[in-house]
């Protein structure tokens, strides 16, 4: 079905195509099922993600990706399958296992932790903090050195993400955009080895996304592996080095970005069956909705949501 | 704060029909229940049916030979009174009211030749409270003949059995109010601690009026006080929902928030209740008698009346929710408020509908509970967290689940009453809440939550 | 009406072994719910168990005063488990409604018939506190100045009870500006977001209720100082009693427990001290006195609501918290 004319890549160890073997995967999930009721929200047969590269997770609205996250991430638990990651199986493992694994992720709606400063944010992203012991807490001497060494990086990685100047602000004081920086820049002070970002440009000023886009680049020339789920078309071409592609639950595509958009599978998968059009053409479209209208979106969403906690 | 004042309700079509279904379903059901009291009340009752509480049974010499003549004397609580076995050798007292009682069997009262079988064990404890016909059993036999009790097996099935059917009519009650909780729960998100206060409230608007009818006839004291207490208590949710609620919500008042707020007006509204009610336990008396006996159970006529019309109450509901617009609406907007506002569902005016039905059926399940055990003060917040409960297993905003859960509720209450001593029957309600949390915490028939 | 004696009444409140009770108890609350979001509604409970389980091993066991105590933390960290092992993992809600059950069920289960011989059943305990008083080192006398004015042993339980406020303020307040604070406060802004950062969020909820918990315990071991133990007394107003001081003074303040505790009880006994007067007096004559007593409750209720819908902060609360609420 695939007419792609790329049949081998680099990064690929065999024919390019959905649930192809990698040269050096960093995460390798089988058989991984999720089922809400009647609904199988995630049916991923294998996939792979290469290490060191920028991995863009794309699909219509529905399509599974978040729920994808949360199973690979802990926070749900899946019906089926196994996974890995770096070789080591993580089925099963509770979510703050996972991220101490070195697998950090964000969440579609901002969760920056209101009540608390920015900077307070940022530490308490850090590992390896003695005072986090309830008995060694008491006693500050015992946890100063470290506090001291990861204030230090976490203004750094705020002067990068330009949030220095809010360091002290309540988080809940922050517009969305800066929510979302805050919380990938939370993320980093892990030093995870695997970034997962749902959707870090929705509700993005457009003044910030071209920073933030940066900011994803970066953290490749750091060394670390990024995975992330965009609807921007236009940014998943712009910066990632492999495209996958789910709809309905399951892996319908893979491929280099420059390919991947012309495969018949993803055509049909956002505009339904029996479309010919070349998705780099359908940008316009494929864009909706506008960044404004996704903040406004994202708000509500996530009032909403909280509302019903 | 602004505890408003109900103005004249101004109540939707549909609900106009419910109200009128509800006054029509009281109505019928009481008047069938009339027909069978009248039928009863042709042979001369003993005077104790007519109460609320009475403690009873039958003494016999083994199956098909009643004891006439028997006398059990009943102390506690101020009364001193001797029940006598009639020819069916059945036995009742009338209680003033709930409390610690004995009851005694007088050996010399039996006839020649008939002895206890039990010499022992001839005073027992009784302590009424949530069931108001309580039953006795002091087996006797032939004198010298080896003792023929009815062997325990029986004895206990018939306890058990007693305790089932009081626990299916408590069960009712409660699911009345409990599914007041969860379409508010369902709707809003919100645990409202403040329900015991508006069974308390049905009850206690029930109370006076019937005082106040008390010169009228029997069905027609009842049906107006009914109707009356029933549109007061739908207006004590809307006050709650237009006074407190509503504006809440437009401030943005988190949930937490919120439920705190429900937790001071509980506080202040049931201590209003002390200040116009008084501490004391009030029986209410609306002049129909009479009982029946169900299998081994006997249960007053008010209890079965109160029964039926729970149940019916309950089906139109069910078909409310299911067959009406509005009631479908309610379930949408359960299911996702923003979903069901984009649809072009007015959300408030659906969580207003909510907080009226939520009061009416709370305040019916208020009466019905009062009937069966008097009113007072605190008798809802003594059973707010077996709804809490029932609501929990069931499954946090299912109202079906309610349902099952209230039912479930009632029976291990009542049933547990067999093996467990009578103070600690809520606790046992409250334990299995814990233990079902532990293995399935989305309730029975609840879903999980989203994450991301 | 005697205004010396009702103004006397209402000040002497602020040093009351009761307020130093309350107000141990409210900042176990602040621990739980201001600081770490956990909604403890059987702090009731956990006072309760303080109480039976210091009286039960003074009566019962016949042990000394330190090993009641350390029956006490014991009994409130093996209360704390069993109410959180099944929900803490579960919504904020659920451990609302399984704490104050199982403060309902440990009301029900000390005041019922068959376990009298060992917690006096619905009557209670008394005369455990002999070896308490036998420790005060206070000569006998009277000592003091105004309302202030107390007995040795007057002294000697105002000194313990508010030695031991001291002690857990102190400790909280070295907690909160920890690491470890920072997670239970991060817990209680979005358990999810914690979680994602590699922090047993479980095991800080658990740790949590388990510091909120003794000092629960130790305020019930307070309260009972000066009184015996009924069980009536530890029904579920006295947690949402705690909840309004704590909302008085700031759920997530250091300081916020004491002020509240203080000003919760100099108000009550005033405005109680008022009003039974004019019933007394005449002035005011479609009350009973007895009515007149429970007006307290209807005032804390009606607090609890005004408090929580504009003031979440507490009075004194941080300003700046306001705008986003709780
Ligand atoms: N907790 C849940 N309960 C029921 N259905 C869910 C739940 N979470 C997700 N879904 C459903 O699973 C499907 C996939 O959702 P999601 O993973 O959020 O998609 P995406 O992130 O790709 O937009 C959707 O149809 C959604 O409604
Ligand atoms: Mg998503």
């Amino acid at each position: 079905m695939s007419d792609t004319a790329v049949a081998s890549h680099p990064l690929v160890d065999g024919a390019v195509g959905p649930g192809c073997k990698k040269v050096d995967p960093i995460v390798v999930a089988d058989g991984v099922t999720r089922q809400f009721g009647g609904l199988k929200a995630v049916d991923v047969e294998h996939v792979e993600i290469p290490r060191g590269q920028i991995t863009a997770l794309i699909g219509p609205n529905g399509a599974g990706k978040t729920t994808f996250f949360n199973l690979l991430t802990g926070f749900d638990k899946p019906n089926t399958g196994s996974w890995s990651f770096e070789g080591r199986s993580l089925a099963r493992v509770p979510a703050f296992k996972v991220a101490r694994a070195g697998m950090v992720r964000t969440f579609q709606l901002t969760k920056s932790l209101g009540r608390l400063t920015v900077l307070q944010n940022m530490l308490l992203g850090a590992t390896k903090q003695g005072g986090e012991n309830f008995f060694t807490a008491i006693v500050k001497p015992l946890w100063a050195k470290r506090e001291d060494e990861i204030t230090k990086r976490a203004e750094d990685l705020l002067t990068r993400f330009k949030l220095d100047a809010k360091k002290d602000d309540y988080a809940a004081s922050l517009s969305g955009g800066q929510r979302k920086l805050l919380e990938m820049a939370r993320a980093l002070m892990s030093e995870p080895t695997l970034v997962m970002l749902d959707e870090p440009m929705a509700g993005v000023n457009p003044a910030l996304t071209q920073s933030l886009l940066g900011h994803i680049r970066g953290l490749k020339e750091e060394g670390m592996s990024v995975l992330f789920v965009e609807h921007d078309m236009h940014m998943v071409r712009h910066i990632s080095d492999w495209v996958i592609v789910m709809a309905e639950g399951r892996i319908v595509a893979e491929g280099p970005p420059e390919t991947v958009m012309t495969d018949q599978a993803v055509i049909d998968a956002y505009l339904g069956a029996h479309h010919d059009e070349d998705l780099g053409e359908m940008e316009v479209e494929l864009d909706l909705p506008t960044v404004e209208e996704a903040e406004a979106a994202a708000e509500k969403k996530h009032e909403q949501q909280e509302g019903n906690h | 704060m602004r505890l408003a004042v109900p103005p004249a309700l101004r109540m939707p079509r549909g609900l106009t029909l419910i109200v009128a279904t509800f006054v029509a379903a009281v109505a019928m059901v009481l008047g069938l229940g009339v027909a069978g009291a009248s039928a009863t009340s042709a042979t001369p009752a003993p005077p104790a049916e007519g109460a609320q509480f009475t403690v009873g049974g039958i003494i016999q010499a083994g199956p098909g030979n009643p004891i006439e003549g028997a006398e059990v004397l009943v102390e506690g609580n101020g009364i001193e009174e001797t029940g006598v076995t009639g020819a069916d050798g059945r036995w009742s007292v009338a209680l003033p009211g709930p409390g610690e009682y004995t009851a005694t069997l007088d050996p010399d009262s039996l006839p020649e030749g008939i002895e206890p079988t039990q010499p022992d064990n001839l005073t027992r404890q009784v302590n009424a409270s949530t069931t108001s016909t309580i039953n006795l059993l002091f087996p006797v036999g032939e004198e010298g003949a080896a003792p023929v009790v009815r062997d325990e097996g029986a004895l206990l099935a018939d306890r058990i059995w007693t305790q089932v059917v009081n626990g299916i009519i408590f069960g009712l009650f409660l699911a009345l109010a409990a599914i007041g909780i969860s379409l508010i729960f369902g709707t809003t998100g919100l645990n409202n601690f403040a329900h015991g206060e508006m069974v308390t409230f049905g009850a206690i608007v029930f109370w006076f009026l019937s005082a106040a009818f008390r010169e009228m006839a029997f069905p027609l004291n009842v049906i107006l006080a009914g109707v009356i207490t029933l549109v007061a208590s739908g207006a004590f949710g809307w006050a709650q929902d237009a006074g407190i609620h509503k504006p809440l919500r437009s401030r943005g008042v988190k949930l937490v928030q919120a439920m705190i707020v429900t937790i001071g007006l509980s506080l202040a509204v049931r201590y209003v209740f002390v200040i116009i009610f008084g501490t004391g336990d009030q029986t209410l008396n609306v002049g129909f008698s009479g009982a029946v006996d169900i299998g081994a159970a006997r249960v007053s006529w008010t209890s079965v009346a109160s029964a039926i019309i729970s149940a019916v109450i309950l089906v139109l509901v069910g078909l409310f929710l299911t067959r009406t617009r509005i009631g479908k609406a309610t379930r949408a907007v359960s299911d996702n408020a923003s979903l069901a506002a984009a649809s072009g569902i007015n959300v408030d005016r659906i969580i207003r509908i909510v907080w009226v039905l939520a009061g009416t059926l709370t305040g019916l399940s208020g009466v019905l509970y009062g009937l069966y055990r008097g009113v007072s003060w605190d008798m809802g917040f003594q059973i707010l967290l077996l709804l809490f409960a029932a609501v929990t297993l069931g499954g946090l905003g299912s109202a079906f689940g309610a349902l099952v859960g209230a039912l479930f509720i009632g029976l291990a209450t009542e049933v547990s009453a067999v093996w467990l001593p009578n103070d600690l029957r809520y606790a046992i309600a409250l334990v299995i809440l814990i233990l079902v949390l532990l293995v399935r915490p989305q309730g029975f028939l609840g879903r999980k939550e989203r994450i991301g | 009406m005697d205004w010396g004696t009702i103004l006397g009444n209402a000040i002497s409140q602020i040093a009351s072994p009761t307020t130093a009770a309350y107000a141990l108890a409210a900042i176990g609350i602040s621990v739980h719910f201001g600081y770490t979001g956990l909604l403890n509604f059987g702090q009731a409970g956990f006072m309760a168990i303080g109480a039976y389980a210091f009286a039960i091993a003074t009566l019962g066991f016949g042990w000394p005063v330190w090993a009641a105590l350390l029956m006490v933390i014991l009994a409130s960290v093996v209360f704390a488990f069993i109410l959180g092992l099944p929900t803490l993992r579960l919504r904020a809600d659920y451990l609302a409604i399984v704490t104050i059950a199982a403060a309902e069920i440990v009301r029900y289960v000390v005041s019922t018939t068959g376990l009298t011989p060992v917690t006096g059943g619905a009557s209670g305990l008394s005369g455990f506190s002999g070896g308490f008083y036998a420790l005060n080192p206070i000569p006998e006398g009277t000592y003091g100045f105004g309302p202030f004015t107390y007995t040795a042993d007057g002294w000697w339980v105002r000194i313990v009870g508010w030695t031991l406020v001291a002690i857990a303020t102190v400790l909280v307040w070295l907690l909160m500006r920890s690491p470890w604070g920072r997670v239970v406060k991060g817990i209680r802004e979005d358990e999810d977001a914690v979680r994602s950062l590699g922090k047993n969020v479980y095991s800080y909820k658990m740790q949590s209720l388990v510091l909120g918990g003794v000092l629960g315990g130790l305020a019930g071991f307070v309260f009972i100082l000066p009184r015996a133990v009924q069980p009536g007394n530890y029904g579920t107003a006295l947690t949402f009693f705690i909840y309004t001081l704590l909302l008085l003074g700031g759920a997530a303040t250091v300081f916020g427990p004491i002020v509240g505790a203080m000003i919760f009880w100099v108000v009550l006994s005033l405005s109680n001290g008022i009003i039974v007067g004019l019933v007394e007096s005449g002035i005011v004559s479609f009350l009973t006195p007895d009515q007149a007593g429970q007006i307290r409750f209807i005032i804390v209720g009606v607090a609890l609501m005004l408090l929580v819908i504009f003031r979440p902060q507490g009075i004194f609360g941080n300003k700046k918290e306001l705008s986003f609420s709780v």
